[in-house]
């Protein structure tokens, strides 16, 4: 058996990279544990956040599935920082955890050139001569090749889950871990790392007290992630979420038993996230602090599923113990009765140093293979799907023979995200944050399909009707920008909604701070003729155009720093007075750029200047 | 930077001693190469070693060679110091028979440059030993002292670390907004936090300009008709301060008639020579020209006589002059005043031959610049061009989110202007790379050092 393309595994990377290549046109197969599975959410129920939404955005822009499936599973809808800035405006969807992976299969059984096919992948093999990616064998013994090959297995290399001292050898939901593959990949010169996440308890919440609880409500205006769908959920019919927080009693339980914890106890050899802490890592590090906030989320609304009825109680991952457990939240107030439906635990996996991987997401050992998702240190469904499209695109553009799509810092928060990986890597899940973005302020939610849907149709994973909608909404900005250059208002007119009001023309009006888009349409009524989004992005860009404006140049600094290629076969040995932590440091991440090289932390200006001399000298002006 | 290069790093033909350095991967081997005595490759770092230079066999030289091995040396590679017999022709041989030997002539400031890039110093350390080399007052010396320690780099790394923990907070608002037991930096906290740092940054841009009293020292231009007595005051103050030397390019486009120490401090008389030569003084330089002047001036000193009455340029001097720092001098108190000064001019009246008022002028440049202060100061200025254009640039960046909270923008956008500032605060430092502006610096630097 034969496929140009095989994805080993079914989650939110694996999903993407298998849906671009077969949407380009590629035979692909998608080999996963359970077909049940795909699409799974196996922590918590939302996809979206600070700066992750700003990712969906971009996966959708890119042609992927992402988006388009949470917005037909929300139970509830939110615009996060709406006051903080444009570039921090971000979507968070409860997205519900049964319709959700459904949604998915569906998109995939019915997806052209996808085959999909249930298994454990236990080894890879390879062309030893041209040290080229030849297939894979499952663990039933069976070989498929393949021309390229995406590993997306997620937490499931060498997975155990933690409670306490109790160790298991599987994955999420007690599925089938592979023993083996990352023994493979460590025998093909992989570096191997082991990470460590967690997840809190599921409660049953016909057992919550809500009396004392404070609602939190959706947003009551009409939202979707996709750029080229509207989401199917009733505003006024949004799930609640609940706020509640951690008390002394808490706080007291989690000291006592600290040594029981799997972390704690000595049990977990690997790095946790800093960003997404456990319980108890709270209440060790930030002692002095009182309580600490949690929610309780809805999981499904789906009244046949597992998911329904047992809430998500975000902010209380830990490997406590169950006994433990049901004591910690029997704490909470409002929880004093409640049941535990599904006991928190830590899972330790396995996965590959991000360093060892290109820009395109291709390994540097070993061709045509492609790594995305968790398994390069990653964490959250939405870094994972960001990879996974990548790795899809890149591995179709490998296949062809055309240069990989690599993008930018100042272009996505994809690109930050792969950039960081492969230049800094990482020694916890690593997550996206929007203070890592530098450029973020054109970064936005509402330009991605502006940014990166060019490069989704060159990769042919936009397709022409999409391209021909793109087209219109530039041609529809541009008028409207011509049109507020040119028109002007007068005072009578603005005295109704401004203080020291003087006749100007609609770009002027703009710019003030106290005009926001329905103010405008109450002045100017002919703007309602235009797309919501369009309007959207005009204010913004000419609300803050000089902002924007000063990131711009920002950004072509960097450019010209990114044009300075390093050649791949460079000889650090021979580039002389670097510091010898800088040298090790080029020598292990090998950047493509002299940008990339001053991105590395413990490469300083210093080593930068004896690198450019000597590229001057050895390769002449770069 | 495999070669090994070398330079004379005492000032050429006088002196003693001179001095060549050689500094490199082959330093200590050439340098052995031609040396007659032990054998340098062999003996402990840090030693000094007595011999003498050879060349085919011919003694050119008696020396001390001090042998430093890396890293603990000036550039991190291993140095060596030829410690020869001063004199041109000597120096110049040994010079070049180390060229021969395999040294390269170090370039301009590249044995700093060296040090720099090896990581031993930052960017304003490099920069203070630049201006230690042509420090030519005890509070020179003392400012770049204390840019050398770093005490420069303290002051602004804090501003920077001020800013960086104002970002950061806001930072976990925005990656965190359901936190709601997180500190909320709202707009107005960031204000009043900015506010409190602009401040500083201000006091940091006020007091660079006694960093440049300082380094370059203060210039004075000495300006009125001929035979009014300005070459009598200028001798006076010159002759009473040991004068170092007449007629030394200066650093700025004007040249310097005469330079002074008063307090610890350099005052430079800046030559006016289209007033001073001209027949027909103030009429003929011309408005263009005496604004020229008067613009290279930190001090202008307007010396009138007392016997005659003002003329029509001399008024339109003193409208000039009423913006900037002058002092104006009467001379010839002794003669029957024909003079009317206009109401709020407060002059020095005095005469240079009984030398009267003389002292009263000394004290009022003092007073005037608080050379006294400067003196007494911790001297830790800004005090070059970069330095000031870059933290004049932060001004810039924390004066735009100022405004920018003022006229309503979200925070996030504030954040941008906050970057710029701590980027641009790095840069002072050099912990940003920028190769124009390092390759400028160093070419700056004096050679041998």
């Amino acid at each position: 058996m034969k496929y140009e393309v095989i994805v080993v595994g079914g989650g939110h990377a694996g999903i993407e990279a298998c849906y671009a290549t077969s949407k380009i046109g590629h035979n692909t197969i998608l080999i996963t544990g359970n077909i049940k599975n795909i699409g799974d959410m196996p922590c918590n129920p939302s996809i979206g956040g600070t700066s992750k939404g700003v990712i969906v955005r971009e996966v959708d822009a890119l042609g992927g599935l992402m988006g388009k499936i949470a917005d037909k599973s929300l139970l509830q809808m939110k615009m996060l920082n709406g006051s903080k800035g444009p570039a921090v405006r971000c979507l968070r969807a409860q997205a519900d955890k049964e319709t959700y992976p459904k949604n998915m299969q569906e998109a995939l059984l019915n997806q052209k050139n996808l085959s999909i096919l249930e298994g454990i992948v236990e080894d890879i093999v390879i062309d030893d001569n041209a040290k080229k990616v030849k297939g894979v064998v499952l663990s039933s013994g069976m070989m498929i090749e393949c021309d390229s090959l995406i590993l997306t297995t997620g937490t499931y290399l060498k997975s155990e889950i933690l409670r306490g001292s109790e160790k298991i050898p599987e994955g999420p939901h007690g599925e089938k871990r592979s023993d083996n593959l990352s023994d493979r990949l460590r025998e093909l010169g992989f570096k191997i790392i082991r990470l460590k996440t967690g997840t809190p308890p599921r409660i049953d919440a016909k057992t919550v007290d809500y009396s004392k609880m404070k609602e939190e409500l959706g947003d009551d205006v009409h939202y979707s992630f996709s750029f080229d769908s509207e989401s199917d959920y009733d505003v006024s019919k949004q799930e609640k979420c609940y706020l509640i927080y951690t008390n002394e009693k808490t706080h007291q339980i989690i000291r006592d038993n600290l040594s029981k914890s799997s972390m704690y106890g000595g049990y977990v050899s690997g790095v946790g996230p800093r960003y997404c802490p456990s319980i108890e890592d709270k209440i060790v590090k930030f002692a002095d602090k009182e309580k600490h906030i949690l929610f309780l989320e809805p999981q499904s609304m789906d009244i046949e599923s597992q998911y329904y009825d047992a809430l998500y109680l975000q902010g209380f991952s830990t490997s406590m113990p169950i006994d433990v457990q049901d004591e910690m939240v029997h704490s909470l107030e409002g929880l004093e009765k409640a049941k535990i439906l599904e006991y928190a635990y830590a899972i330790e996996y396995d996965a590959i140093d991000p360093l060892q991987i290109k820009p395109s997401l291709e390994s540097k050992h070993i061709e045509n293979l492609f790594t995305a998702g968790q398994i390069n240190g990653t964490s959250g469904y939405e870094e994972a799907a960001g990879q996974g499209i990548i790795a899809g695109i890149n591995a179709s553009k490998k296949l062809k023979g055309i240069e990989p799509l690599v993008l930018k810092r100042n272009e996505s928060y994809i690109g930050v995200l792969i950039d960081d990986l492969v230049t800094k890597g990482t020694i916890e899940p690593y997550r996206m944050l929007t203070s890592r973005a530098e450029y973020r302020l054109i970064l936005r939610h509402d330009n991605a399909d502006l940014r990166l849907r060019d490069y989704g149709y060159q990769a042919g994973t936009i397709d022409e009707d999409q391209k021909r909608r793109l087209d219109e909404k530039r041609a529809s900005m541009s008028r409207l920008n011509e049109l507020i250059r040119v028109t002007k208002i007068k005072k009578d007119l603005l005295e109704k909604h401004l203080r020291n009001a003087s006749s100007c023309s609609l770009y002027d009006l703009i710019k003030r701070p106290e005009i926001d888009s329905s103010i405008l349409k109450q002045i100017y009524p002919e703007l309602e003729s235009f797309d919501k989004d369009v309007l959207e992005e005009v204010i913004i860009e000419t609300k803050y155009e000089g902002y924007i404006v000063k990131t711009y140049k920002d950004a072509e600094k960097l450019l010209k720093l990114e044009n300075k290629q390093i050649p791949y076969d460079i000889d650090y040995a021979k580039v002389k007075n670097l510091a010898s932590e800088a040298r090790q440091k080029l020598e292990a991440v090998r950047p493509v750029t002299i940008a990339q090289a001053s991105r590395i932390s413990g490469v300083n200006p210093a080593d930068i200047e004896i690198l450019a001399v000597y590229l001057k000298k050895e390769y002449g002006k770069r | 930077m495999e070669d090994t290069i070398c330079a004379v790093s005492t000032a050429l033909g006088i002196g003693g001693i001179a001095i060549i350095r050689v500094s490199g991967p082959k330093a200590i081997e050439i340098v052995d190469e031609v040396f007659k005595g032990c054998d340098l490759t062999e003996v402990n770092s840090h030693t000094i070693n007595y011999g003498h230079i050879s060349w085919k066999g011919k003694i050119i030289d008696e020396v001390l060679v001090t042998v430093m091995r890396a890293p603990k040396t000036y550039t991190m590679e291993d140095v060596v110091e030829v410690n020869i017999h001063g004199g041109i022709a000597v120096t110049n041989k040994v010079l070049e028979i180390l060229l021969t030997a395999g040294c390269r002539q170090a370039m301009r400031g590249e044995f700093t440059k060296r040090a720099f890039l090896n990581g031993r110093i930052d960017l304003t350390q490099a920069e203070a030993i630049e201006d230690m080399i042509n420090a030519e007052s005890e509070n020179a010396r003392n400012l770049s002292i204390n840019q050398l320690t770093g005490k420069l780099s303290d002051i602004i790394s804090a501003l920077k670390r001020r800013i960086l923990e104002l970002e950061s907070k806001i930072e976990v608002n925005i990656d965190y907004p359901e936190y709601e037991d997180i500190e909320d930096m709202t707009v107005s906290k960031v204000g009043e936090e900015l506010k409190r740092i602009n401040l500083d940054v201000q006091r940091l841009i006020d007091e660079s300009s006694n960093g440049k009293v300082v380094k370059a020292g203060l210039n004075v231009a000495i300006v009125g008709r001929p035979n009014v007595g300005k070459s009598s005051i200028l001798n006076f103050l010159l002759e009473e301060d040991k004068a170092i030397v007449t007629d030394i390019a200066g650093t700025t486009r004007d040249v310097v008639e005469g330079k002074i120490v008063l307090n610890g401090n350099i005052i430079n008389f800046i030559d006016t020579a289209g007033i001073r030569e001209t027949a027909d003084v103030v009429e003929k330089i011309g408005v263009d020209k005496s604004i020229k002047v008067l613009d290279a001036a930190d001090l202008v000193i307007l010396v009138l006589n007392h016997g005659e009455e003002l003329c029509k340029e001399e008024l339109e001097l003193l409208n000039r002059l009423e913006n900037r720092k002058h002092i104006v001098f009467v001379n010839k108190d002794d003669v029957e005043g024909r003079m009317d000064l206009p109401r709020g001019i407060d002059a020095i009246y005095g005469n240079t031959v009984s030398k009267t008022g003389l002292d009263s002028l000394k004290n009022k440049i003092v007073s005037m610049f608080e050379l006294e202060e400067i003196a007494k100061k911790d001297l830790t200025y800004i005090s070059n061009a970069r330095q000031l254009s870059l933290i004049e640039q932060v001004k810039t960046s924390i004066d735009s989110a100022i405004q920018a909270i003022e006229s309503g923008m979200p925070v996030d956008i504030i954040e941008i202007d906050l970057t710029e500032a701590r980027v641009k605060l790095g840069e002072i430092l050099g912990e940003v790379y920028d190769e124009e502006l390092i390759d400028e610096l160093f070419a700056r630097f004096c050679l041998g050092k």
